[in-house]
């Protein structure tokens, strides 16, 4: 019981944790992307049909193999994710629209784009084989002891959702690179000034973030419930939680890999105690997005100058403006 | 002329401010890009069936004005959205990033239903009716006006509180009926009611009450006090400050009256249309709104052009689906979506101009 609650809030967390390292990217270059739930959409789609096209050229007698298959959801998931990215880039960046706005449109067309390519043009029929090899995990871990089991019980894209957030940290804090995606995030113009190529950071950082992003869904799919296609409302609300959880961990890649866990362990609270009455699950339900709202208000109250937003956020930048 | 390679290279292309610009051409941008995006989203149609591009278009309107029914359904639903638009102007002249719309409808729409649902028979309906309009309105209001109070505080980012607020709204629902409907299946039958009697047909009384609440919103926003205190509030917090203007009381005031417009919409959702509610009554309007009143630079009678011409096109695709036989509704999503970036970028192409590189030639002339 406990076990299997930990391992779901692990993965349900690790959905969370690639779209929201990829949203505190792209924040930190100043751009608040709502588009986050459409490309996190796209991702899954992309993922899903680079899948099925490798399960497609394979012989019946061939038994898939694993590297081929984590690669293939891999790029597949980056390289569809991306593009759409790259739509909310050229957009909010060339074209200088509004970033609410731009950043809902993708979400709008993210969704449909998934669910019409999913529901009739992406051939699911070896996914149920492909999630069981992604989803496998370190094999001494299999028939072991409860902690071994939470620890290292899990497929490929979990720790590479801890990596690359760690990576990202390091980046974030340790690196010229970040110093200056930091100062475009905080005062373009200065960052300008510096003599930082503000367009290219953009536009890698919103691509990079895009992409990552994009690997949560895929991840949900392949993984967590192992082939098997819902819709793609599903994977947008786990975008939108995502966007909050930038909030909630601060605009920290590292605080984030705890964050996400516990938001996995509050939305998964709801589905796996199964002895509580079906409204008192209602009620779990609400309880992540209610923690959110309190968090925002405390960070808000405590007014810290660490803690606060990227001071550029949201705002477009022409050079000739004052 | 020599070139010296050390000098920089004048970009291909570049970007330049423009001070004004004729609203011939501000109309024809705008008609472009209407046009570049359906035909667009047409070509994808195609792409995708063996039907012809002018299928599509004639399906489009066949979905939207192909009979008196479809007729009368695009004015309902224009007037919905044009009524959950007007709720989110007042805030986005205010720069305030209300997205949370879809909550506010929906929270209205509740506590309507659950008047119908515990007074249901017990009280004449008129009492009913008028007890619904209250709680709608309030209910809206309230939940528009937390996220307002903590932004006049504390300066909380609402664009994430209110959104946070539609899924603690839609959590809310699904409480309800988990409660209401003890079968489980987890759909409330219409109920009988404390519905709104019907004036004329029943499409026409949403239609009629939010053309008024368009003119009233027009008028207060151009006219009144608060309009013009709106309007300083949304150009600069600073401005607003030096000239004595109370920041913190017109956002929580503004969105109480944004959230009442919802609770509107909510009441006229539950009492005179679906007599139901489910997590998705509020269709998403709270999202298209956001487009509506972006799309017509905050113009209150604009507003009523953009609503109409989003569920025209949403409408339409109802039919395109059906002659294109695609099996999901997804692709109405995609197209909106294209629509939607195609109208976005309008205003870049109004503020500023694209200055290409001058050929070598005629520089050495000057």
């Amino acid at each position: 019981m406990t076990v299997t609650f930990l391992m779901s809030a692990i993965a349900i967390g690790t959905i969370l944790l690639f779209g929201c390292v990829g949203e505190t990217i792209t924040e930190k270059a100043g751009h608040l992307n709502l588009g986050i739930p459409g490309i996190m959409c796209t991702g899954t789609v992309g993922g899903c049909l680079f899948v099925s096209l490798y399960m497609g050229s394979l012989e019946a007698t061939d038994s898939p193999s694993w590297i081929m298959l984590i690669l293939s959801s891999l790029f597949g998931a980056f390289l569809f994710a991306s593009l759409t990215g790259l739509i909310y880039a050229v957009m909010t960046i060339t074209f200088r629209c509004n970033q609410n706005v731009t950043g809902l449109a993708i979400t709008i067309f993210g969704n449909g784009l998934t669910q019409f390519l999913m529901h009739s043009y992406v051939d699911k029929s070896g996914f149920s084989v492909a999630g069981k090899i992604i989803s496998k995990c370190l094999p001494f871990a299999e028939n072991s002891n409860d902690v071994v089991k939470v620890l290292f019980g899990h497929g490929f894209y979990v720790y590479f959702a801890v990596v690359i957030a760690l990576i990202t940290a390091f980046i974030f804090n340790r690196t010229k690179i970040g110093l200056n995606l930091r100062a475009i995030g905080e005062n373009t113009a200065t960052a300008d000034a510096m003599g930082v190529n503000i367009t290219r950071y953009k536009y890698i950082a919103i691509l990079l973030g895009s992409g990552i992003a994009g690997f949560g869904g895929v991840f949900y799919i392949m993984d967590y419930v192992k082939g098997s296609w819902e819709n793609a409302s599903t994977i947008e609300a786990f975008g939108w939680l995502s966007i909050a959880l930038v909030i909630f961990t601060l605009w920290k890649p590292n605080i984030s890999i705890i964050g996400s866990y516990l938001f996995g362990a509050l939305y998964i609270a709801a589905f796996v105690f199964g002895n509580i009455s079906s409204s008192g699950r209602e009620v779990l339900k609400m309880l992540p997005y209610i923690i959110t709202i309190l968090v925002l208000i405390i960070t808000s109250m405590m007014n810290k100058k660490e803690n606060q937003p990227p001071a550029a956020l949201g705002l477009s930048y022409f050079r000739e403006e004052r | 002329m020599k070139k010296n390679k050390n000098t920089l290279k004048e970009p291909f292309v570049r970007i330049v401010k423009r001070d004004t610009i004729k609203i011939q051409y501000k109309i024809l941008i705008y008609a472009i890009a209407i046009v570049g995006g359906l035909l667009l989203s047409g070509l994808i149609s195609v792409l995708f069936s063996e039907k012809g591009l002018g299928d599509f278009f004639q399906s489009v309107y066949a979905g939207a004005l192909g009979s008196e029914r479809k007729f009368w359904l695009l004015l309902q639903n224009t007037a919905l959205l044009l009524g959950t638009s007007m709720a989110l102007l007042p805030a986005f002249k205010m720069k305030f990033w209300n997205l949370g719309g879809n909550g506010q409808v929906l929270v209205g729409c509740l506590a309507a239903i659950a008047c119908m649902f515990y007074l249901g028979g017990k009280v004449p309906d008129s009492i009913i009716i008028l007890l619904m309009f209250v709680t709608s309105v309030a209910a809206g209001a309230i939940w528009a006006t937390i996220p307002a109070i903590f932004k006049a505080k504390f300066n909380t980012n609402e664009s994430l509180f209110t959104l946070m607020m539609n899924y603690i709204a839609q959590g809310l629902v699904s409480l309800c009926i988990t409660i209401w409907v003890k079968s489980g299946s987890g759909v409330l039958v219409p109920i009988a009611h404390g519905n709104i009697p019907d004036i004329g047909n029943k499409y026409l009384l949403p239609i009629i009450l939010f053309v008024v609440i368009t003119v009233l919103m027009y008028i207060y926003l151009r006219f009144s006090k608060h309009g013009y205190e709106i309007s300083v509030v949304g150009e600069s917090v600073n401005t607003a400050k030096y000239v004595g203007i109370k920041v913190d009381k017109v956002i929580v005031r503004t969105m109480l009256l944004s959230g009442a417009i919802a609770g509107i919409v909510g009441f006229v959702l539950a009492g005179s249309i679906n007599h139901t509610i489910s997590t998705t009554s509020a269709n998403n309007m709270g999202f298209t709104g956001i487009m509506v009143t972006w799309l017509a630079a905050f113009n209150p009678l604009i507003m009523i052009l953009t609503s109409f011409f989003i569920t025209f096109i949403s409408n339409g695709m109802v039919e395109v689906r059906k002659t294109f036989m695609f099996t999901n509704d997804s692709i109405s999503n995609i197209v909106v979506g294209i629509v939607y970036f195609a109208i976005i970028v309008c205003p870049f192409f109004i503020n500023y101009k694209l200055v290409f590189r001058k050929h070598e030639k005629e520089e050495i002339k000057k």
